[in-house]
């Protein structure tokens, strides 16, 4: 596993975890969004270290506003964030591209593409909301979702810790990802969705059967 | 009057299946821990990892499931509180919407 930084059309060189051996097939790999990119960065992490091991090169970005990047996530648009996985396909020279759960949204469409437990980043954003309409009223300052959801529309809000710029909700709330060459539903992996978990945690199994499920769908 | 509605009990026990499923996904519980839920088991408040966000995956992970929709003004400590209790206010909803 080698970390390097590329330069990102963000406009700062960016943080990207790869295993790459210079082979035919190169995987780019774009995380789940916001809570659940970081809920299932081991899995996503053990998810390539199988893949690799299965003859195939993987590429994971970070977004930028997230992880190691120094750029700020109240900056970032959805529109970026596709710019940024476009240049990173051209950088990294890759051959397919799998993306998951919200992920999705960014794909791009330049590559045959794989989308795993793909989810309406809408949907996403509604339970942030909710998470911080529940934290805030446990506080002492009840706000409805709606509120939340209105004031993020007009001038950008913090969610759940995430802080969101006006664009940013507008286009979240209008995603719809585009369809992939091939998908693979968490029901085909046995055992619930890794995302769900109040604590970030890892099941080989699942990873084993993912791996396994990309691996003959890229064949 | 014919109706396509499962009857009260079966969805009761269809309910509370649910419920201890998606505990069981949210909180990584195994299956032995799950079935030992009873209707006093303490939920919110009970357990430290069931923070807020925790809570907000859960209650729209149950509305997809159970196809209900959980109010804002729904959610308070009362309903949280116990298995018991969030099972009670989830049949209400599936039975009265």
């Amino acid at each position: 596993m080698l970390t390097g930084l590329w330069p990102s059309p963000s406009g700062c060189e960016e943080f990207v975890l790869s295993f790459d051996q210079a082979r035919a097939r190169r995987l780019l790999v774009i995380p789940a969004l916001f809570d659940e990119g970081n809920k299932l960065r081991h899995f996503t992490v053990e998810l390539m270290r199988r893949l690799y091991e299965g003859g195939v090169d993987c590429f994971l970005p970070d977004l930028p506003g997230t992880n190691e990047s120094p750029a700020p996530l109240a900056e970032q648009t959805l529109s970026q964030w596709r710019d940024h996985v476009a240049a990173a396909a051209r950088h990294f020279r890759t051959t397919h591209l799998l993306a998951l759960r919200g992920g999705a949204v960014l794909d791009p469409g330049i590559l045959p593409s794989m989308h795993y437990a793909s989810a309406r980043p809408a949907s996403q954003l509604r339970t942030l909301a909710r998470a911080q309409a529940l934290a805030a009223r446990e506080a002492g300052n009840p706000v409805t979702r709606e509120d939340l959801l209105a004031e993020g529309q007009a001038k950008g809000v913090a969610l759940a810790g995430h802080a969101m710029g006006a664009q940013m909700v507008r286009e979240l709330l209008a995603a719809q990802a585009p369809t992939a060459a091939a998908s693979v539903a968490q029901g085909e992996l046995g055992g619930g969705g890794l995302w769900l978990r109040a604590e970030p945690a890892h099941d080989p199994q699942q990873a084993d059967r993912l791996a396994e499920l990309v691996l003959e769908r890229l064949a | 009057m014919a109706t396509n509605l499962p009857a009260p009990t079966e969805q009761a026990e269809d309910t509370d299946l649910v419920l201890r499923q998606v505990l069981a996904d949210v909180l990584g519980l195994s299956p032995e821990r799950i079935a030992e839920l009873h209707s006093d088991s303490g939920l919110f408040g009970d357990l430290p990892e069931l923070d807020s966000m925790a809570v907000a995956g859960l209650l729209t992970e149950l509305e997809d499931r159970l196809d209900i929709i959980i109010e804002d003004e729904d959610v308070d400590g009362e309903m949280l509180e116990t298995f018991g209790g969030l099972l009670a206010f989830l049949n209400d909803k599936r039975s009265n919407g």
